[in-house]
């Protein structure tokens, strides 16, 4: 079976860059708190995402609709709205990572098929299987914290469909539970919808070495020249002791092209691409590759990599956890 | 999987840059006025998705140039300025020119640009990413709209930037659809 390539959409011009690129599946969210990308200037209104999935249809693509941030007690109606919404737009799947959440769209939605978020942070086979006998979840992003090994263990033991990060940023914090944005802004990815948000970004040039600070902490200096990474405090600059340094992550993103074969292996249903908040630049180039990529492994050719470096954090790119070699 | 292949990204010729700087700068911020005007009233979710952004002043900074534009949306009324020096604004947006092209015609990725320092962003981040964002989802062609601007001459303004566009490496205008997988 072929495996499936998911990719970003922040917009509805990179949404039709995405089909045209030959995406098989777009992922995208409402412009709002509900999903974990609520950038200044991005996503869809109601009536954009009708007439995104429309299109997407028309080429025979499908459309995922991200849901994935955690309600505020009190605020239900506006998760509750984008998923009725989702499903009257005709999107294929929402993306879900909240019990509640999940449990309204499994008693309100039942025709609305349920894919597990990786904010989830459904990382084991036990617990991927909790949320697909209790809410009927049909696939599971899976976190960026597992080994192809781990994640060929998992697949053995759920009937699940799982979702693996192929290229793109690398959170390798336990999504959906990392407090880091928060401590620093007072708004994080789980409930707002964004990490580090740009009005509590910062850059300051000075000659020539490039300062970020986020909410007033200056978590990076660049000397010139030097790559810049996004201002999150996961990618910033930390002394500990004497060393100094990413004590908790490099600002490097994830390319996994060279694992694909083993991924499909593992029995890996589908190759998502990271970046809703990247440009259709980004997104026509991505797309375009990866889907060259699937079609070499499924012709049984070479599956080439480390072609897309430019568009990569920091200039480089890691396999992440898929090949724990610290280990 | 097709090369990598975006090009280092060309700078305006310093002597070229001097001329410009020459030219009469109301006349220029006029023509420029006109144009964005008319992009913005083709494309409305230009405005829209500005948000709370659409009264932001945006100094857009040719690195290259030895001027600067200022750019202000004032809630669908744009105004145009174009000024020697970057002075006050709510955001400046700096790099080579052919940078910011690229940004609006979609040949650049903006993430990209600032990763390898081609782009530099100051003041407010939130009102940069959200111009960054509309101009991306309205697929702008300037040549284009200049070109319709330019009545009975639009075809030959077309075949010299097509020209231009294909001398410098410069995108000057929006790339053509990619065909369907």
């Amino acid at each position: 079976m072929v495996m499936e390539i998911v990719c970003p959409a922040g917009t509805p011009a990179a949404l039709r860059t995405a089909v045209q690129a030959g995406a098989h599946t777009i992922y995208c969210g409402f412009a709002d708190e509900t999903n974990a990308r609520n950038f200044p200037g991005l996503n869809f209104s109601r009536e954009e995402m009708a007439e995104g999935v429309a299109f997407a249809h028309a080429h025979g693509a499908k459309v995922l609709v991200a849901i994935n941030t955690f309600p505020r007690a009190g605020a239900e109606t506006l998760w509750h709205a984008a998923v009725a919404d989702a499903e009257a737009a005709g999107a294929d799947a929402v993306i879900l990572a909240d019990l509640g959440l999940l449990a309204h769209a499994a008693r309100h939605h039942p025709g609305l098929r349920r894919h597990l978020s990786v904010q989830a942070a459904a990382a084991n086979a036990d617990a991927i299987n909790f949320y697909g006998r209790e809410f009927g979840v049909r696939r599971v992003v899976l976190p960026r914290v597992l080994s192809v090994s781990e994640i060929a263990a998992i697949n053995a033991e759920t009937g699940v469909e799982t979702e693996v990060f192929v290229f793109g940023g690398l959170c390798v914090m336990a999504e959906g539970r990392c407090s880091l944005s928060s401590w620093a802004t007072g708004e994080s990815p789980n409930m707002n919808g964004v990490c580090s948000p740009a009005s509590h970004v910062k850059y300051r040039e000075e000659g020539g070495a490039l300062s970020s600070t986020l909410g007033g902490f200056t978590i990076n200096r660049v000397a010139a020249g030097k790559p810049a990474p996004y201002p999150t405090l996961c990618k910033g600059v930390f002394r500990a002791g004497t060393a100094e340094g990413h004590l908790f992550e490099d600002p490097v993103s994830l390319d996994a092209a060279a694992l694909m074969p083993a991924l499909r292996d593992a029995g890996v249903t589908a190759l998502k691409i990271e970046g809703r908040q990247r440009s259709r630049a980004y997104v026509g180039q991505v797309v375009r590759a990866f889907r060259a990529a699937v079609d070499a492994l499924e012709a049984g050719r070479e599956v080439p990599s480390g072609l897309l470096t430019r568009l990569t954090e920091g200039g480089a790119t890691t396999t992440g956890a898929y090949k724990k070699t610290w280990r | 999987m097709p090369q990598d292949t975006a090009p280092t990204i060309p700078r305006v010729p310093p002597a070229l840059a001097a001329a410009l700087g020459l030219l009469p700068r109301t006349p220029v911020a006029l023509a420029l006025e006109r144009t964005v005007r008319r992009i913005a009233v083709a494309h409305p979710g230009l405005i829209r998705r500005l948000g709370p952004h659409d009264r932001a002043r945006f100094v857009l900074d040719p690195t290259d140039l030895p001027f600067v534009i200022c750019l202000e949306p004032n809630g669908g009324d744009v105004r145009v300025g174009v000024c020697g020096r970057p002075g006050q604004g709510t955001t400046r947006i700096a790099g080579p020119l052919a940078a910011l092209l690229g940004l609006v015609h979609g040949a650049y990725d903006g993430d990209a640009l600032f990763f390898s320092r081609d782009l530099v962003i100051e003041g407010d981040t939130a009102a940069a990413l959200a111009l960054r964002n509309a101009v991306d989802d309205a697929e702008i062609d300037l040549s284009g709209e200049i070109a319709r601007l330019s009545g009975p001459f639009a075809g030959p303004v077309r075949r010299l930037a097509g020209v231009a566009e294909r001398m410098t490496g410069v995108s000057l205008s929006r790339p053509e659809e990619i065909g369907a997988w």
